[in-house]
């Protein structure tokens, strides 16, 4: 079996192992209401975290305008099922269709956006991917549907200009949000969408493109000059990176029956959130963003106890790991420890 | 009339950022990184004045000195502890930590002070002034604010111009080997920019609370991105590019919110930020730096 056939396998493995033991022990009644819920928005923050690795692992540009994919992708996708909820009843139908709008709407900007994005290089490029974040955010709060005898009725900035008749509903008003979105997502859709991404961007990045896209992250003048087209491989990985964001976004909308487009939840503040499970699960590797997008997602939950502190404990152990894994001190310190410990297993050999 | 009012807003709340970004623009051309943090320094700034002045009734000068000292030590132990260890650690990696920097300042401001609104006072007493016959009213703070703005930006050019630390400020941003070959203490260098961009961090701060008083443990995030955004529209690491980017992004947003939308206005800031980047990609007054191989 080849390694990354195997890595592969490994990961999916891992996440069909923790779907199996979540069942087990829900099944048994061991699970409280509130880890209940958070198990779909672990689904979520895996997605995102996934798809951004893309970008940030093996393209090597920072993205901090990921939040506004998948707001893009929930937007989207809630309007779909909001237009389609009368004519079909399925809900998995529903729910494919709504994920295929969302996750095409989440890709097209992300071209859309790439297209001027990728030209610049490094920390202005974060600065403009968190910009076109909290634009997308902002028009979103200014768009106003709404549908009532005579048709659909669609507004910007201003929702006076639509009058509703008698039994008028409004989809989309504006700050207020999408709301009354059937609550179609649970958690063994998560785990179904996290292992079709899982394979996917496994097959992309151990691929003849994923290879290309790495070289451009290792050195682009070299990877430029060996005929390598940077500009269509940069927008590649970026429109797949902000497509399984959309995913995830899908995901959030269907998860929640208000889905309203505030700061907390697509600001940059999220896509700050997503970056802190990709770097702290490592770059480049998909694993590890799916274990800390669950482990971050489920620590303050599990820190509810300690309520008012659990923030501060969560930004207190991101300084120390990152200061851990970097330090130069914390860095002799680990070497030493390896030393020892290879020095420990080469006595038992001798012995 | 009407559009000079709104200029004149405008280049308040510009001078405001423009103090901002230079904490922002000092710090990136001199670490190389984007200190997330900075704008939760603003936070503790205006809290160390709101309690001296409301709590302990302390006036409005030694309040704001004191909030100045508090907040350089502030970033001096930031930088020490948390910045320092990473000099040689991945971008990435120092990014993350001052993200870490940002909640932590947020969450401790939230615990210590709570999470209540409070109403900040206005520490600028100065009394308005009425031009061309009472149709235009500048405002005492506004005056102060950019004369604050002014006299900061003259004052900081005059010392990296004129001192020696101010040299050395220039020459670790160039080359830090070359520098430290050069006898330059450039731990201290570092220190010492994290240090004057905190004390500004401050006065932007009680400034931008005179303007806009209400004081929450979240307050600095959303001015101090739109400081960034302004550092990088004039060209991140130069000090007059801080000054035009923030006054420009003041005019555009308050104009924005005049004549397009109010709820537009953050777009409209961020899209002209895209465009200028799409133009000159490296800011207004950033030097192009060609890649070579």
């Amino acid at each position: 079996m080849k390694k990354t056939t195997k890595q592969t396998l490994i990961t999916l493995g891992m996440v069909l192992a923790c779907y199996a033991v979540v069942e087990i022990l829900m099944a048994l009644g061991l699970v409280s209401s509130l880890m209940k819920g958070v198990l779909v928005p672990v689904c979520i923050y895996s997605l995102c975290a996934i798809g951004l690795n893309i970008c940030v692992g093996y393209l090597g540009e920072l993205s901090l305008g990921h939040a506004g994919f998948m707001c893009v992708g929930a937007f989207s996708g809630a309007l779909c099922t909001k237009f389609l909820e009368g004519f079909i009843h399925n809900k998995a139908i529903l729910f494919i269709i709504a994920l295929f709008v969302g996750v095409c709407m989440a890709a097209l900007f992300g071209f859309l956006i790439g297209i001027p994005v990728l030209r610049l290089n490094g920390d202005y490029l974060a600065i403009v991917t968190l910009a076109f974040g909290e634009i997308i955010k902002n028009i979103i709060n200014n768009i106003y549907i709404a549908k009532d005898g005579s048709g659909y009725r669609f507004a910007f900035i201003n929702s006076k200009t639509i009058e509703l008749g008698e039994e008028g509903t409004w989809i989309l008003n504006g700050p207020q949000g999408i709301s009354k979105i059937p609550r179609i997502s649970n958690f063994t859709i998560g785990i179904v969408l996290i292992l079709i991404v899982l394979v996917i961007s496994y097959n992309l990045v151990n691929s003849r493109t994923g290879r290309a896209i790495m070289s451009i992250r290792d050195n682009r003048i070299a990877a430029e000059s060996i005929g390598i087209n940077v500009t269509k491989y940069k927008m590649l990985a970026f429109v797949i990176s902000a497509a399984i964001a959309g995913a995830g976004g899908v995901l959030y909308a269907h998860n929640l029956s208000t889905i309203t487009a505030t700061p907390t939840n697509f600001g940059y503040n999220m896509s700050i959130m997503i970056l802190v499970f990709v770097v702290l699960g490592g770059m480049g590797s998909f694993r590890g963003s799916i274990i800390a997008a669950a482990l971050l997602t489920l620590l303050p939950e599990m820190l509810r106890g300690l309520s008012d502190y659990r923030m501060l404990i969560y930004s207190i152990v991101l300084i120390a790991m990152m200061l851990f894994n970097w330090a130069p001190k914390s860095r002799e310190w680990r070497d030493m420890m390896v030393e020892k410990f290879k020095e420990k297993r080469l006595k038992k050999e001798v012995d | 009339m009407e559009l000079v009012k709104y200029l004149i807003n405008g280049i308040s709340l510009g001078s405001i950022y423009a103090i901002i970004a230079l904490g922002y623009t000092m710090v990136y051309g001199i670490a190389k990184m984007l200190n997330f943090a900075h704008g939760d320094i603003i936070m503790v700034g205006c809290y160390v004045v709101f309690i001296c002045m409301s709590n302990l009734g302390i006036g409005a000068i030694p309040s704001i000195i004191l909030s100045v000292v508090i907040c350089i030590a502030l970033g001096m132990t930031i930088e020490k502890i948390a910045y320092k260890p990473l000099r040689k650690a991945t971008s990435l990696a120092v990014l993350i930590t001052a993200i870490g920097v940002s909640y932590f300042l947020q969450n401790s401001a939230l615990l210590v002070f709570g999470a209540n609104t409070k109403s900040f006072t206005n520490v600028v007493t100065l009394p308005s002034l009425t031009l061309a016959g009472g149709e235009l009213i500048i405002s005492g703070t506004t005056i102060v604010t950019v004369v604050c703005c002014i006299v900061i930006m003259l004052a900081l050019t005059l010392f990296i111009k004129k001192t020696k630390a101010g040299q050395a400020m220039l020459a670790v941003s160039e080359d830090k080997d070359a520098a430290q070959l050069m006898g330059i203490n450039v731990n201290g260098t570092i220190s010492l920019t994290f240090a004057i961009g905190s004390g500004l961090a401050a006065i932007a701060g009680v400034l931008f609370c005179s303007a806009y008083p209400t004081l929450t443990p979240f307050i600095g995030s959303m001015p101090g991105i739109k400081a960034f955004t302004a550092a990088v529209f004039g060209g991140i690491g130069s000090i007059p590019g801080a000054l035009i980017g923030g006054i420009l992004l003041g005019i555009i947003e308050i104009l924005g919110k005049a004549y397009i939308s109010t709820q537009l206005s953050d777009a409209i800031a961020f899209a002209v930020l895209i465009i200028v980047l799409l133009v000159k990609p490296s800011g207004m007054l950033g030097e192009n730096i060609r890649e070579k191989v």
